[in-house]
């Protein structure tokens, strides 16, 4: 049988399959499903400063191979991820888990990731800088490299855990912000988040849903996402997590080839829970079809 | 919650747009009435989630209005037809709650739930009135399916045009000691206006996952932030913050 281990960030995953944030919660109700141990790991719900409820519904809109989610980040606060969703984890689930964080200001990412820090079931941490900046007159840190940058710079301050950088796809270069995240000490990338879109109901003549504008994910999205893995695999010299509509072991080998050493799985968990499973429990049966051995030899093996 | 096959043993409309989908599999995730299944459907991203009307040990009985490309292929499904369902959904009405008399409150396609209720609260000995609420008379369905269970039955109609003219509201018994609703938001919020004592209501909201996984249909509660599809669609009247 084929070897499925690939090494991220200087820990090894038993597979490269990643549940992403936001789609899987902090992992009980697929662990009511499945023993989710057999994960590579996850990447949990995206953990704030603060708790926050996030938008108004409706949340979701279905889109043609996809859906738009504007949920807007609600999570408990870091504080009581600390104190009660971690500990409940441990039960479920006993590898290194993924902790994605978001912030709104850069004092906000840095606090989180100081709190996560002292955590030991936090193996990496996931900064997803594609939240406004309320102190950069609300635009994204994920659109400017030195925004992205700062914020990097002052997560690795607090932490001697991997850092992996979210990227947002939503900008003119994703090259440039990859190479800034590096240059700022990133030790991984993680990307493609959502596309912003939109859908308008056209009984009401009013965007779908309330928040207007989401993000757009699923399979519809996948080939986006394989040029972006692609092209910051090419220019930068850490490990690239890559996701975005990944719904198949072919899909994870592709998104491998392109350059990604693991791969997040996303929205095919909210309409298959089981979608990750089977996935892993597809992969050696699909390596053996294209003659790999090993995983980890086919990263960036794209010719 | 569990991922089953079923197959469909009957799909038949019961009025203009409304269908009564009798499907037979593993019903063994559903534990109380008011929970709700999630259909796959070919060529639609998202599951469609549909309140059971009633479910035994060999399958379940939905109710669904075609209101889009959704509902529309399911009217069209044929008899041997399956469909990949998730099956335990929610959290249900609890009955325990109730005392000896109950009030069913069901407006349009609200009413479904209401019917697996109301032959649980039967079953347990409990006097059970229902209000049925619909826009029109050749929108009512189920009044004789209610009856046969031995509730009391009274039909609302927007127009007038069958039984009480008006909303669920204008057909309230005089006395009651705990009541469950299930309809359209300003139903509900007009249901907790007019009632005088506790009760239990169903809400409705877009989902994307509809167990738990993608927080889309959250809302505020007295109690907490719950999601409908996981702490819900069921929430007690005292907890419901109305939002204006």
């Amino acid at each position: 049988m084929g070897k499925l281990n690939v090494n991220l960030c200087g820990i090894e995953l038993d597979n490269p399959i990643i549940p992403a944030s936001g789609t899987f919660g902090f992992g009980y109700e697929f662990a009511e499903l499945y023993d989710i141990n057999c994960l590579g790991t996850f990447s949990f719900k995206g953990t704030t400063r603060q708790p926050r409820f996030g938008n108004p519904t409706p949340r979701i809109a279905e889109c043609t191979a996809g859906m738009i989610n504007a949920v807007g980040l609600q999570n408990p606060g870091v504080e009581q991820v600390i104190a009660e969703e971690l500990p409940k984890l441990q039960k479920v689930f006993h590898k290194p888990v993924m902790a994605n964080v978001s912030g709104f200001c850069v004092s906000d990412y840095a606090e989180t990731c100081a709190m996560l820090d002292n955590q030991p079931q936090v193996g990496w941490l996931e900064v997803n800088v594609s939240c406004p900046n309320v102190h950069g007159g609300g635009m994204s840190f994920g659109v400017d490299p030195d925004a992205a940058a700062e914020v990097v710079r002052a997560v690795k301050a607090v932490t001697s855990k991997p850092v992996i950088v979210k990227l947002s796809p939503n900008v003119t270069d994703i090259v440039a912000i990859a190479k800034a995240c590096e240059d700022a000490g990133a030790d991984g990338i993680s990307l493609i988040n959502t596309l912003l879109g939109m859908r308008i109901d056209l009984r009401t003549r009013k965007p779908v849903i309330a928040n207007k504008m989401g993000g757009f994910s699923g399979p519809a999205v996948f080939p986006v996402a394989v040029r972006m893995v692609y092209q910051v695999a090419h220019a930068v010299n850490i490990p690239v997590v890559g996701m975005g509509g990944v719904s198949s072991a072919e899909d994870v080998i592709e998104m491998m080839l392109a350059g990604a050493t693991a791969v997040e799985i996303g929205t095919m968990n909210l309409i298959d829970p089981f979608a990750c499973k089977k996935i892993i429990d597809d992969l050696p049966r699909v390596m053996e079809q294209y003659n790999i051995s090993s995983l980890s030899d086919i990263i960036k093996g794209v010719g | 919650m569990k991922q089953c096959i079923y197959h469909i043993e009957s799909n038949e409309p019961l009025t203009g747009t409304v269908y009564q989908m009798r499907l037979s599999g593993d019903t063994s995730a559903f534990s109380k009435p008011g929970q709700f299944l999630n259909i796959a459907l070919d060529g639609l991203f998202l599951r469609r989630p549909i309140s059971v009307c009633d479910y035994d040990e060999r399958g379940v009985t939905i109710l669904y209005k075609v209101v889009g490309k959704g509902t529309a292929q399911m009217a069209a499904m044929l008899p041997g037809q399956s469909l990949d369902v998730l099956t335990g959904l929610g959290n249900g009405y609890d009955i325990e709650k109730c005392g000896s008399g109950a009030l069913l409150l069901g407006g349009g396609v609200g009413v479904p739930p209401l019917y697996g209720l109301c032959k649980a609260l039967i079953k347990s000995g409990r006097q059970v009135r229902v209000v049925l609420g619909f826009n029109t008379k050749d929108e009512v369905f189920y009044e004789a399916q209610f009856r046969a269970l031995g509730a009391d039955v009274t039909v609302a109609t927007a127009d007038g045009s069958y039984g009480v003219k008006g909303f669920v509201t204008d057909a309230l018994p005089q006395s009651y000691d705990y009541f469950f609703a299930c309809g359209p938001e300003p139903m509900l919020k007009a249901v907790c206006k007019a009632t005088k004592t506790s009760g239990q209501l169903s809400f409705e909201e877009r989902m994307g996952c509809g167990f738990g996984a993608c927080m889309g249909c959250s809302c505020k509660t007295l109690t907490g932030y719950k999601r409908i599809c996981k702490e819900g669609p069921v929430l007690e009247k005292e907890e419901i913050r109305w939002e204006s």
